[in-house]
């Protein structure tokens, strides 16, 4: 690659958020030049995964205010509410800007895009495509995206450190993943739209590419990281390989049943049952586990998901993706068998604190998507409010950034050669020509896991996250040990694994501290030993930086305009 | 403790010019993915071996693979099928390979640009007027080929592909048929050019194998079968009534 690059803007990540950012980037203006940088091809990244639908108010019965006071009440009362109001109203315009995309929407008999009840939704506002809504908003927006010539795209190029300089975000060092030529991309704004981090965790519906990169980018070059305590558990995944069961299936009318045969929610939410939102849920199951009234398998405790009510008919209409994973993946047919689940890592409620704009707190650095903290979600996100997050926020920080990128002066990719050559003898040193080293990544990886399912999972006290902090240290020491196997070029998926593993362990340390320095039970965040939710003491954000000897905190208020808190009840 | 045996076609541009095969025996349990395999290989034995994987679940198109001869997703082929016998697993057949199993899958991406995959009209509604309708019987009639996952395994077993690399292919014939038939595009004349502008297309002889390995039942032959008789009709009518081709 010879040509100078160089780019107004430049967007890392090519799911859903990066994708429509790019989109609304190339429409604030056609001569702004755009850069999508994604380490896999755009339409392999992980919004390819999502299942069940996106929210928005479309239907008269439904209204902004209760879409909006959902997602307050959802949130447990930490979202900022200046961030929900505007969501809400710009959700409806994103999702018919996506069916004139030609997105596949479901519809009605009468040809308008159909809805379907979600968990923690107090009406139905999901809208769908079939069961695999992420896959078809995902290939619309990549598919649309293309015929934007101005925008530019790396694929299978890996992001591995953001430039800084004068204290200003100019540009990033990628690798590229095809030749194993590290390269320094400038631009004027740099978005991230890089995805959470579920890979932190054993038992995860994310795929394996969400290692939190984003996250650990922005944390080193000195942005805040928001709220990060708060990871959200899926109470339905598939024990073992963690494959998501969409809510769409508890939406359509499935039931949760222990091994006693108990509709077991009765004794914890007899107000929405299965509509009930996941910390909930989660909890509920995993308390069935820990009291013996769980089915025991292989890869430990799991209750039953039953469809067999609803009939093949729905089921092959409404679910068939439901169908065709559960066939393939534990081999019996949820028309015939109840399906196994139990709680898994499914989404982080933290990431990059920005404001509503997508800014962080380096000039010229934004973020969007899951790897943001704009505080939409606060302690535990509803079903279906992240796709759409995705559109609404990507289009407002691509627009925000691509205006922003306007009034900048050109960055030239001379200026940043001297940061760039550090990176690379940095990835050389450490990975490529490292000299011993005894430490392996899957080992590492495997230990991170065990420490944070025991550590930071659906309960947690202070001492088993004290636990967490203190093997998370170690581990990140070990890491300066490890060796890979690979010292090639040409399509490193080792060294990948490796820089991978390094985001991975930073972002699990601010997990876990984070999720000490709350003494309080708040939506996804539940403490045995602090067992309340405290409006007093903890009715802030909690935004880490870090330092050499872990995070540092700071506290932020939460936005209040129209939904006072008060006592989280369905 | 059952193992089993995977054998594996590597290639490595920096170290050898030609491929060459390797050999693992390693822990099988009846839950087991080819995928499993391959990553359990990576982790625990030998951290070269390179292929490209995501989702695990057959919906980001990234794993396909050569598997026993036949393209396949890794993560939706489960060992059971194989074992006892040995499993054998070399890169899509048809692509040049990058390294080991990653294939250089360029050729396929230049096409996907040039049938013009998005929603083209000559007016578009504000979006205060909402959205488009669309019966479920007209989301029907493109749903099937809207399902292409980009895997490229159809590709692997097409026999026109495999010897003319200009030949669109399937999957992007397919999407083109898609998007033909939705009812909100009024593109079908220019992606109409621009497939019948290509030879390969003539060349199909329908043998159907792009459909036969279609893992999401795309079916892009009959998208290939219909393609033609479109371009047939339009050549005609263009023929009969040169100005009245819309
Ligand atoms: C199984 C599953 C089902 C879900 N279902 C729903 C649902 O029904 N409704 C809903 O609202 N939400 C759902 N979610 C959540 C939702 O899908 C995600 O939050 C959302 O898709 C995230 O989109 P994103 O654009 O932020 O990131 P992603 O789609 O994860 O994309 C991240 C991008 O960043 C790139 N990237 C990452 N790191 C780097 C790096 N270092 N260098 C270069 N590129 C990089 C990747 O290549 C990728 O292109 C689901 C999630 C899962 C896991
Ligand atoms: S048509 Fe089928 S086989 Fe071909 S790329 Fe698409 S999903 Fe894969
Ligand atoms: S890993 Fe995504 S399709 Fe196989």
């Amino acid at each position: 690659m010879t040509e100078e690059m160089s780019h107004d803007i430049l967007i890392v990540g090519g799911g859903a958020a990066g994708l429509r950012a790019a989109i609304a980037a190339a429409e604030v203006d056609a001569n702004i030049d755009i850069a999508v940088v994604s380490k896999v091809f755009p339409m392999r990244s992980h919004t390819v995964s999502a299942e069940g639908g996106a929210a928005a108010v479309l239907r008269e019965e439904d209204s902004l205010e209760l879409h909006g006071f959902d997602t307050v009440r959802g949130s447990d009362f930490l979202a900022d509410q200046d961030v929900v109001e505007t969501f809400i109203e710009k959700a409806p315009e994103e999702l018919i800007q996506l069916e004139h995309w030609g997105c596949p929407w479901s519809r009605d008999p009468d040809g308008r895009i159909s809805v379907r009840a979600f968990g923690g939704m107090s009406v139905k506002r999901t809208v769908y495509a079939s069961d695999k809504t992420g896959f078809h908003m995902l290939h619309a927006l990549f598919q649309t995206s293309l015929k934007y010539t101005q925008i530019r795209r790396y694929d299978e190029w890996f992001v591995s450190s953001l430039l800084i300089e004068d204290g200003k975000c100019v540009g990033v060092t990628a690798l590229d993943l095809e030749t194993g030529q590290l390269h320094p991309i400038v631009a004027k704004a740099i978005l991230l739209c890089t995805g959470g981090g579920g890979q932190i965790f054993p038992f995860t519906t994310n795929a394996s590419i969400k290692s939190g990169d984003g996250m650990a980018l922005a944390y080193r070059a000195g942005a805040a990281l928001k709220d990060m305590e708060f990871v959200q558990y899926h109470p339905t995944g598939l024990p073992g390989t963690g494959i998501l069961i969409t809510e769409a299936s508890r939406g359509e009318g499935g039931h949760l049943i222990n091994k006693e045969g108990e509709r077991f929610l009765e004794r914890y939410i007899p107000g929405k049952m299965e509509m009930g939102p996941r910390d909930i849920l989660s909890r509920a199951i995993m308390t069935e586990m820990n009291e013996g009234r769980a089915f025991e398998g292989e890869y430990g405790g799991y209750v039953h998901l039953d469809l067999r009510h609803l009939g093949e008919k729905i089921i092959d209409e409404k679910l068939p993706f439901v169908r065709e994973l559960v066939v393939k993946y534990v081999g019996i047919d949820p028309v015939h068998e109840p399906i196994p689940v139990r709680p898994v890592v499914h989404y982080m409620m933290g990431g990059v604190s920005t404001d509503i704009n997508g800014n962080t707190s380096i000039p010229g650095l934004l973020a969007a998507g899951e790897v943001a903290c704009i505080t939409l979600n606060g302690a535990n996100r509803l079903g279906s409010n992240s796709l759409t997050e995705c559109l609404v926020f990507g289009a407002l920080s691509g627009r925000a950034g691509a205006q922003y990128a306007v009034d900048q002066k050109p960055v030239s990719q001379n200026a940043v050669r001297s940061l760039a050559d550090k990176e690379q003898k940095r990835i050389a040193k450490h990975f490529l020509e490292k000299e011993g080293g005894t430490e392996r990544v899957a080992s590492l990886q495997e230990e991170m896991h065990l420490t944070m399912e025991q550590g930071c999972g659906v309960y947690r006290t202070g001492e088993s996250l004290q636990e967490s902090c203190t093997t998370l240290k170690k581990l990140r020491e070990r890491f300066a040990d490890v060796a890979i196997d690979d010292r090639g070029r040409i399509f490193n998926t080792d060294l990948r694994g490796a820089l991978e593993l390094e985001f991975m362990l930073e972002v699990a340390e601010c997990i876990a501290h984070s999720a000490l320095a709350r003494e309080e039970s708040r939506g996804a965040q539940s403490r045995l030993d602090f067992p309340e939710r405290s409006d007093e003491k903890f009715l802030h954000h909690l935004l880490a930086y870090a330092t050499p000897e872990g995070p540092r905190f700071e506290q932020q208020p939460v936005t209040i305009t129209r939904w006072p808190p008060e006592e989280r009840k369905y | 403790m059952s193992t089993i045996k995977i054998t594996v076609t590597r290639y490595n541009p920096e170290t050898s010019s030609e491929p060459f095969t390797q050999s693992y025996t390693i822990p099988y349990k009846e839950d087991m993915v080819v995928l499993d395999a391959l990553n359990y290989i990576k982790n625990h034995v030998d951290g070269t071996l390179t292929h490209r994987w995501s989702c695990r679940m057959g919906v980001c198109g990234s794993c396909g693979m050569m598997i026993n001869g036949d393209a396949k997703l890794s993560c939706a082929t489960f060992l059971r099928d194989y074992y006892p016998g040995e499993v054998q697993v070399d890169p899509l057949a048809h692509f040049p390979v990058i390294r080991d199993l990653v294939i250089d899958m360029s050729d396929f991406m230049d096409k996907l640009v040039e049938i013009k995959p998005w929603i083209i009209r000559s007016e578009e509604k504000p979006l205060e007027e909402g959205e488009y309708l669309q019966s479920p019987d007209e989301l029907d009639l493109y749903r099937q080929f809207s399902m292409c996952i980009n895997c490229m395994l159809c590709y692997s077993a097409c026999p026109v592909y495999g010897h003319d690399k200009s030949f669109l292919g399937p999957a992007a014939i397919a999407l083109a048929h898609r998007y033909n038939m939705d009812s909100r595009d009024e593109g079908q004349d220019q992606r109409a050019e621009i497939i019948g502008s290509h030879e390969g297309i003539w060349e199909c002889t329908f043998v159907g194998e792009c459909t036969r390995v279609c893992p999401k039942h795309v079916d892009p032959a009959a998208a290939i079968q219909r393609t033609k008789v479109q371009l047939t009709k339009e050549y005609f009518i263009s023929w009969i009534w040169p100005w009245g081709n819309r």
